[in-house]
């Protein structure tokens, strides 16, 4: 893993309201988002360290009247896009479908309430898991994260659009998988 | 609408991304269509179920978190270093300048004092009467002063010395008045001049362009508040003697 030194800024450069303080307080959350996307320990530290240094050199691009949450998700994004694991992900987005409202599949069963019955995490974790990329960050940023459509929309650089079917096709496709666990398929 | 109809919309309904107007259509129909609501039910439990598996799934270790805030810390570099280092570069430089300015004005007014010193000696060799009391007798030039200038001194004894006493004059050095005396050693005409020490600069050393310009040998000494020039074209040991000889009499 690369070492990261203490960058030094001049005081009088420094915005009122810090990068630390920012930055910080969305640290865990970042770090999850990142280990849900490489599925990997040691490459969910190495992307929020470069995303972290990313920010804090770009930092005094950053307007303070946006939002600094979807900006920095955004080089989290953008960083795990251009790693080893992101390149390879991303051979899997299905372009040709994005921005195309897919037919929701209306659920035969209720997977949900078993779920909720058995209380069974790692079932719906394996799941997400098995989510494509592009499908799994956009479930994530609206269900863990909560992010709006909009906010989704920014960090992805994606349409509101794409943002809702793809939105359409993860919870499809999570439905779907789930059902299949639970039949023990 | 029929509630296969707002089926699809339930998920951005539940995301509360739904516009206002049809939100509260959908709310309404939800509550009498029992399809709906439990379709509504099945997608909120599966909200929930995501929400509560994936949110904290992964822990950042205590380190990484340690090693992460040590490298975002900003070390606080003092926005005012660069303006004390300045503020102190023009303090020394004025500093500075002012010691240049002031070493330079001290050495210009050393220069002028014996620039004119030299001047009175030469015009006064020059003239026609170089002295306004015409004696050789110490007692008879120094009552001459009385009344002519603001203090008095005393005259050496010459007897047992090269030196004769010529005369003397009254004169001014700055508007300072004050007492010249020509003295001969040998062939050579010195000059003395006597001042009100506190009239004139402390800082006055003989070694100065201007003396040795003029090949004149010069000795400048202060003494119970009188300074005492001697000025002439003779040897330095001429003028080291009758500056000896003048403090040896101011003593007395």
């Amino acid at each position: 893993m690369s070492q990261v030194y203490p960058m030094e800024v001049p005081e009088d450069r420094v915005p009122a309201a810090t990068f630390e303080e920012l930055a910080m307080p969305l640290f865990d959350q970042l770090y999850n988002f990142a280990h849900w996307l490489t599925q990997n320990r040691e490459e969910a530290e190495d992307l929020v360290q470069e995303t972290y240094a990313k920010a804090l050199k770009g930092f005094s691009s950053f307007q303070p009247e946006t939002n600094f949450r979807a900006w920095i998700y955004r080089i989290l994004r953008n960083t795990f896009l251009t790693s080893r694991t992101g390149l390879k992900a991303s051979m899997t987005v299905p372009l040709s479908t994005d921005g195309e409202e897919t037919a929701i599949l209306a659920p035969a069963n209720t997977p949900e309430a078993i779920l909720i019955e058995r209380s069974n995490q790692q079932l719906v974790q394996g799941a997400i898991e098995q989510l494509p990329v592009h499908l799994r960050e956009v479930l994530l940023l609206c269900e863990v994260e909560e992010m709006s459509y909009k906010e989704i929309a920014e960090t992805l650089s994606i349409p509101m659009g794409t943002v809702m079917s793809r939105l359409s096709r993860a919870r499809n496709a999570l439905r779907e998988s789930l059902r299949r666990k639970i039949k023990g398929e | 609408m029929p509630g296969d109809e707002w089926q699809p919309k339930l998920d951005t309904y539940l995301d509360g991304e739904l516009p206002t107007e049809v939100m509260r259509e959908l709310d309404a129909h939800v509550r009498s269509c029992p399809s709906c609501v439990a379709e509504v039910l099945n997608r909120l439990q599966l909200k929930r179920a995501v929400q509560a598996s994936a949110a904290k799934r992964y822990l950042p270790t205590a380190e990484f978190r340690e090693r992460i805030q040590k490298s975002i810390t900003i070390r606080r570099r003092p926005a005012f270093r660069w303006g004390w280092l300045t503020a102190a570069t023009v303090a020394a430089l004025l500093i500075a300048g002012a010691l240049t300015f002031y070493v330079g004005l001290q050495k210009l007014r050393r220069e002028q004092v014996f620039s004119e010193l030299a001047d009175l000696h030469v015009t006064t060799l020059a003239s026609p009467t170089p002295v306004d009391v015409v004696s050789s007798d110490r007692h008879t030039v120094k009552p001459w002063f009385q009344g002519k200038i603001p203090f008095t001194f005393n005259l050496p004894e010459l007897k047992d010395s090269e030196f004769v006493l010529v005369g003397g004059r009254a004169a001014y050095l700055g508007q300072t008045p004050g007492a010249q005396l020509i003295y001969q050693v040998r062939k050579h005409q010195i000059s003395v001049f006597i001042f009100q020490d506190r009239a004139l600069s402390r800082d006055l050393s003989t070694d100065t362009p201007v003396m040795r310009k003029l090949s004149f040998n010069a000795k400048t000494w202060s003494q119970d508040g009188l300074r005492y020039f001697v000025v002439g074209d003779a040897a330095p040991e001429d003028i080291q003697s009758l500056s000896q000889l003048l403090k040896k009499a101011e003593r007395s």
